[in-house]
């Protein structure tokens, strides 16, 4: 069978022609049905870009410019704006951020649960009552008849984002992605909308994408983690994989510098420097400035994706872990 | 929202007395109104039997305390010219002037909103770039310039509309109206559009900053990604959080725009409150003057409310909650 989302080779640039910026820089993630797969990575390094280039909603000066994304077997870059429009809820669904921002605030539940229900069906607001109100029931919102009716003012933070996934997984869409829908939440609430994601995508068989750049969330949500940095995914493979026995230095040194997985009383090590921006990237591998294992080759071309022996794919000519015998698989 | 009533009456309140402080004993430094109305055979006797049944041969303050005195009573005096209740003057020129007002406001939105639309979506397109440019020209043009170049071009060289006055009317609950009538339409359009210009500039570049201001956050995103037709996300999702700020302006402006049909009533010779003000100031009608003055302010406190009332529609979270 098809993967629900297959990304290949996927280039965004900003601009056009001779001064057009590359942002991403030819990435790779592939998610089976019903996987749960993290995306991680630090601030600017492009997840939210990945997860719009898919939506077809790259924000406005930005286009594809190579590669190829697959829903469920279709190239999203052949799709008319109608066809994608119908592929947008359906078959690719987006959670964002900040749930302040993402409800309209001078539109109640009921008209914007209503109005992404309508997109794909043809059904009267009265008629769409009692499915947006299991909706909001499934999410697990209290009296979910009266929250249908307020404002988005009129609910706490945490609330939003549930009404956010509600209304993502109305038509069943194969995957949905989420851009760090809990951020912007504070730590009880956002164990409760992991666990909620996660319950109710293993319970419909929707595949997730959680965006994130915190790794203490990955161990607990993902079947599969994607580590991204500067515009291309360098290692990607299963949670405890990788998580154990990191391939790729930078996830190295991510591990290394989340407070938890470090030994109380000594300094938390951080990762000396800053990742390259659009506008300085080197010729080489984007990390090598910062990365201990840099040997001279490094700094000449982009590293090329080699297989782990256990099966990962690692952007890295100096992997942590023993690579492939050449010709295996 | 007593309270802001109050103190919204108030304030307008303190704003009366300034200004027809200033305006009563202005109209006393520039001259006396009888040397300018009273016919040259009217002897000494007789003006000064004018300027005693006026009320102006007493001394400026207490003229001023007389007037507040009435104007506490309701009462703001008659006409110099005219003799009759200066109010009553007002309410009869005060319909063409809302007429034309209106008809400037409507204009400004029906063909405001599309072109708006239009640069705020396509902002990099030449129609765009024409419309921005054309908005540009509408605020740093003036009025009487525009109004005069629209009756040479389409009264005087091409014969298309007529230059001046309202043309033939009928009674609507007894209010005579040009609108309804195929040769008061004929007079109404080179006027309104003249007096639409400056709130079409306005409506359109309120529209397209806050259509690209909006159409990047996130819950537009939202709607999107949800797969929310294109016109419902614009036309309402995205209009509804872009009215606020039009109706708010566009209110505040619709007040101006009555209070300065001054310019264009003139040029066209619209019989309206406009016109009858600057009428009203060549003869130095000072009770009348007052009257329209005091009119003014208190149509601006009212629209004031009128937008206050407007914005807690629209946006569910100011005023109260909506329950
Ligand atoms: N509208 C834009 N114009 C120009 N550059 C942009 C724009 N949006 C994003 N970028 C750039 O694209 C790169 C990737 O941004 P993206 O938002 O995908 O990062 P991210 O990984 O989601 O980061 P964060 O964790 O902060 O959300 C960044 O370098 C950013 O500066
Ligand atoms: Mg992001």
């Amino acid at each position: 069978m098809d993967p629900v989302l297959d990304i290949r080779g996927l280039t965004v640039a900003f601009g056009r022609g001779a001064t057009a910026v590359p942002a991403l820089f030819g990435v790779d993630l592939t998610v089976q049905r019903g996987e749960i797969v993290a995306l991680v990575g630090e601030s600017g390094s492009g997840k939210s870009l990945t997860g719009f280039a898919v939506t077809g909603l790259l924000p406005s000066g930005a286009q594809v410019t190579g590669g190829a994304v697959r829903l469920s077997g279709t190239d999203l870059r052949g799709l008319s704006p109608a066809a994608m429009r119908q592929a947008r809820g359906r078959r690719v669904a987006m959670v964002f951020q900040d749930p302040m921002m993402t409800l309209n605030p001078v539109l109640r539940v009921e008209t914007q649960m209503g109005d992404a229900l309508r997109a794909h069906q043809d059904i009267s607001r009265r008629a769409a009552r009692p499915r947006l109100v299991q909706a909001l029931a499934d999410v697990g919102i209290a009296d979910p008849a009266a929250r249908l009716r307020a404002w988005p003012h009129e609910l706490s933070g945490g609330m939003r984002q549930r009404v956010a996934i509600a209304t993502a997984l109305l038509h069943g869409p194969d995957v949905v992605i989420a851009d760090e829908p809990t951020t912007a939440l504070d730590v009880t609430i956002q164990g409760q909308i992991i666990a909620l994601a996660q319950g109710l995508c293993r319970d419909r068989g929707t595949a997730l994408v959680w965006i994130t750049h915190d790794l203490a969330v990955v161990a607990g949500i993902a079947d599969r983690v994607a580590v991204m940095y500067a515009g291309r995914i360098v290692e990607d493979g299963p949670v405890d994989a990788v998580l154990d026995a990191p391939a790729h230095p930078y996830t190295r040194a991510l591990i290394d510098s989340v407070p938890a997985s470090h030994a109380k009383g000594t300094r938390l090590p951080t990762i000396p420097g800053r990742m390259p921006g659009l506008s300085d990237m080197p010729p080489g591998c984007p990390f090598a400035p910062r990365c201990a294992h840099a040997a001279p080759a490094c700094t000449q071309a982009p590293p090329p994706v080699v297989q782990t022996a256990d099966g990962r794919a690692v952007r890295c000519l100096t992997p942590l872990v023993p690579v492939a015998e050449r010709g295996a698989a | 929202m007593v309270e802001f009533i109050l103190r919204r009456v108030l304030q307008a309140i303190l704003v009366l007395f300034v200004m027809t402080v200033l305006v009563f004993f202005g109209v006393h430094v520039i001259g006396n109104p009888i040397d300018l109305f009273v016919s040259s055979e009217c002897t000494k006797a007789c003006v000064d039997a004018i300027m005693a049944n006026l009320g102006l041969d007493r001394p400026v303050w207490e003229q001023y305390l007389i007037f507040l005195g009435n104007l506490m009573a309701g009462d703001l005096g008659n006409s110099f010219t005219f003799g009759v209740p200066a109010m009553s003057l007002i309410w009869e020129r005060f319909p063409a002037t809302l007429e034309l007002a209106t008809a400037a406001l409507v204009i400004a939105l029906v063909l405001g909103l599309p072109l708006s639309i239009h640069a705020g979506l396509y902002p990099d397109s030449p129609v765009s770039r024409a419309i921005m440019a054309l908005s540009m020209l509408g605020f740093s043009v003036p009025i009487f310039w525009i109004g005069i170049i629209l009756i040479l071009t389409f009264s005087v060289r091409l014969g298309w509309f007529p230059a001046i006055g309202r043309g033939e009317t009928v009674d609507v609950l007894g209010v005579p109206v040009s609108f309804l009538t195929l040769d008061g339409l004929h007079h109404l359009a080179l006027p309104a559009i003249t007096l639409s210009l400056i709130m079409l500039s306005t409506v359109i570049r309120l529209t397209r900053a806050g259509l690209r201001e909006v159409l990047t956050s996130d819950y537009i995103r939202f709607a999107r990604a949800n797969g929310v037709r294109e016109t419902r996300v614009i036309g309402w999702h995205a209009m509804k959080n872009i009215l606020i700020p039009i109706v708010t302006v566009l209110g505040m402006e619709f007040g101006s725009v009555i209070a300065f049909a001054v310019v264009t009533e003139s040029i066209f010779s619209w019989p309206g409150v406009g016109k009858m003000l600057i009428d009203a100031i060549s003869v130095l009608d000072r009770p009348l003057i007052l009257a329209y003055l005091i009119f003014v302010v208190t149509m601006f406190v009212v629209l004031n409310l009128i937008v206050d009332i407007l914005y807690s529609v629209l946006d569910p979270r100011v005023g109260r909650s909506a329950r």
